[in-house]
């Protein structure tokens, strides 16, 4: 619809709103997820559709119906459906005999499918099934990757990039010390990709810095990475592109140097020395020649004379 | 004395601080990777297998969430904070994380011909005010649009000028003209559009589409043919063209003030027609009706004459019963026994294989 983007003029000033909502912008909207249910799936992985919904809320759009589409095969119905949400992350979960409890994150750039990662869920705990007190949706969360596995292979760092576009929530210039309750810690280990939830709380402790206890709390995850289809370098390298106008300007003629001192740089013109105009001090002022030596004599004969008078 | 008490208090001291600062601090091989801008934090550390294998597998996990979270929450705890509605607030820097964007990079929008004009003759803009005074209404009114000042369409007092017609009607002739004016102007909006794209549009006739219907062709040869200097009167047919026979408009309506007598005339047969006891035919109708109601009349009958199988007449046995006993029985059985009679009346042999809902 792109080339009919001028042709068809919205009739409403509401319309014209959430249509320049969704066009592509300098600085980007939040992302929003779409979780879709596969062909049969089951219990745990609808529980689990739906406690990462609750995670995700209310950045994310949970389709109630099954979608009998297979992702790694066919992408069309998921672009269409991420077209019509405006949903750039993804979600589908489905279970058969060969792939149990399978769950397959996705990401999008401009509606055409980036990169999916299959992950099996090995066990699986709810947030029903823990029962303490939960924070209200909507917290940023604090994302803790461990693991080299995550710094070594290409599979894992991709899936490193795609948590982090998933969990991470909205882009914010300060964020409340005390609210930072929410913590995703996810672990590479052996193969096995732990995925834990736990709410920090912020004890006392000597000085500013608070000390942290963990208390475990939402859902947890065990995976195992199965298929994946990335797309090409050159797909991703367009898609990292940034405008040049997000770029931070340099301030010219400023520099700091090794001990943090702030140096600036002042240009001038080309000055005559002799036509400076400077503090002009009166004592020091030169009247004509005659009158300094006249006061020299009369100082002599000053002398002379008090010597006269003493002798005398 | 005094210098051994000092040394005393200094080093208690000393040990207090490490105390308080050991709650906080964690040890660490590799240290960690911080995205303050993202909550984010990377430990490139190797987990201890061994351990974790020893342990309690969500135990190992744990502690090692509590120590990467406690160096964390030390590093945003460095961050500059202010006070902002009674809450202490830090401020985060931009996040460091190269992440790919949703859609790509907005293109600067192409720009018009009179922009094009504007800058190669260095016209600059002339801000104008919002409102424009109304003499008429004594109000303050919208420039343009929506009950605009000075709207020339909504005069109720137009002075027709000397040099024209006096049976010309100038109010719609100033609706025309405002008319001609909007079209015209979407045509140089749409112009310009494909202009900006690149996109070919033809100077006059229609543009041409992917797939074409019988309909869009028929209406592309209409355009072509009349635009000739004699509005396609000499224009020939190719050998079996048939000339489209109702093009324009598909009805005609009488102007208000015309022919009286015609309007007499008409209005009068109309009362007629309404008084008259006799009943109006259309003949082709009737008769059509006539034959549909004979065939059907028809293959009632030889549905009903016993024919080879019998179970024909068990099937239309069944279906009267089942009408009889259920609900929602009778609407369904009867309507399946008589769509059921449909396709068999054209084929006479036709067993049936679904049963109507129940």
């Amino acid at each position: 619809m792109t080339q009919l983007d001028g042709v068809v003029k919205p009739k409403t000033k509401r319309s014209k709103r959430f249509l320049q909502g969704r066009e592509p912008k300098l600085n980007e909207n939040i992302k929003n997820a779409m979780l879709i249910k596969g062909g049969n799936a089951n219990q745990t992985v609808t529980q689990a559709l739906k406690d990462i919904y609750s995670l995700k809320k209310p950045n994310a759009v949970m389709y109630k119906k099954k979608n009998i589409t297979r992702p790694f095969e066919d992408q069309t119905s998921l672009e269409f459906f991420s077209k019509k949400s405006d949903c750039s992350l993804f979600l589908f979960g489905s279970h058969n005999k060969k792939r149990p409890n399978n769950l397959i994150f996705g990401r999008m750039f401009d509606f055409h499918v980036l990169d999916m990662i299959e992950l099996g869920i090995e066990k699986f705990v709810s947030l029903k099934d823990i029962k303490n007190s939960k924070f209200p949706e909507g917290t940023k969360p604090l994302l803790i990757f461990a693991g080299d596995a995550f710094e070594t292979d290409n599979e894992h760092k991709k899936l490193k990039s795609l948590l982090i576009d998933f969990f991470r929530g909205p882009t914010v210039p300060c964020v409340r010390l005390a609210g930072l309750e929410h913590v995703l810690h996810i672990t590479a280990l052996e193969g096995k990709i732990y995925l834990r939830s736990y709410k920090a709380l912020l004890k006392k402790s000597g000085c500013r810095t608070p000390r942290i206890e963990l208390e475990d709390m939402g859902p947890s995850f065990d995976f195992t990475m199965r298929r994946t289809h990335l797309a090409s370098d050159d797909l991703y390298k367009t898609a990292h592109r940034q405008p040049k106008a997000l770029k931070p300007k340099k301030k010219k003629n400023v520099s700091h140097d090794v001990f943090g001192t702030k140096y600036g740089r002042l240009h001038m013109q080309k000055q005559d020395l002799a036509k400076l105009q400077t503090r002009k001090m009166k004592g020091l002022k030169k009247r004509k020649g005659e009158k300094a030596e006249g006061e020299g004599e009369e100082v002599e004969a000053e002398a002379t004379t008090a010597k006269k008078a003493k002798t005398q | 004395m005094a210098a051994c008490s000092i040394e005393d208090v200094l080093a208690k001291a000393e040990r207090e601080e490490a105390e308080k600062l050991k709650s906080i601090s964690v040890l660490k091989e590799l240290e960690l990777e911080f995205d303050p801008g993202n909550l984010f934090a990377f430990d490139k550390n190797p987990p201890n297998s061994r351990e974790f294998r020893k342990q309690n597998k969500d135990e190992f996990l744990r502690s090692l969430a509590r120590d990467n979270t406690q160096l964390l929450i030390n590093e945003l705890w460095k961050l500059p904070t202010e006070r902002v509605e009674e809450v202490i607030v830090a401020k985060l820097p931009e996040p460091t994380t190269r992440l790919p964007r949703e859609k790509p990079v907005p293109k600067p929008r192409p720009s018009t011909k009179w922009e094009e004009f504007a800058k190669l003759k260095g016209i600059q803009k002339k801000k104008k005010t919002n409102l424009v005074w109304d003499d008429v209404h004594k109000e303050w009114k919208r420039r343009w649009g929506y009950k605009r000042a000075n709207d020339d369409t909504k005069e109720w007092l137009i002075e027709v000028p000397e040099t024209a017609d006096p049976n010309e009607d100038q109010f719609s002739k100033r609706i025309k003209a405002k008319k001609e004016r909007v079209a015209k102007n979407e045509l140089n909006r749409l112009r310009n559009i494909a202009r900006g794209q690149k996109i070919k549009v033809p100077g006059v006739g229609l543009a041409p589409t992917d797939q074409q219907s019988k309909t869009e062709l028929g209406k592309a040869i209409h355009v072509a043919k009349h635009s000739t200097a004699s509005v396609g009167k000499f224009q020939g047919n190719l050998p079996k063209e048939k000339v489209p026979k109702n093009m324009g408009k598909k009805r005609k309506f009488e102007p208000l003030i015309g022919d009286f007598s015609a309007e007499k005339r008409k209005h009068l047969d109309l009362l007629n027609i309404m008084d008259s006891k006799k009943p109006r035919i259309d003949i082709t109708k009737a008769v059509n009706k006539q034959m549909r109601e004979e065939d059907r009349q028809s293959g009632f009958q030889k549905r009903k004459s016993p024919g080879k199988k019998g179970r024909k007449g068990n099937f239309s046995g069944k279906g009267k019963a089942k009408g009889k006993g259920k609900k929602g029985g009778p609407g369904g059985g009867s309507s399946g026994g008589s769509s059921k009679g449909g396709p068999g009346r054209g084929n006479n042999r036709k067993p049936r294989k679904k049963q109507g809902k129940r």
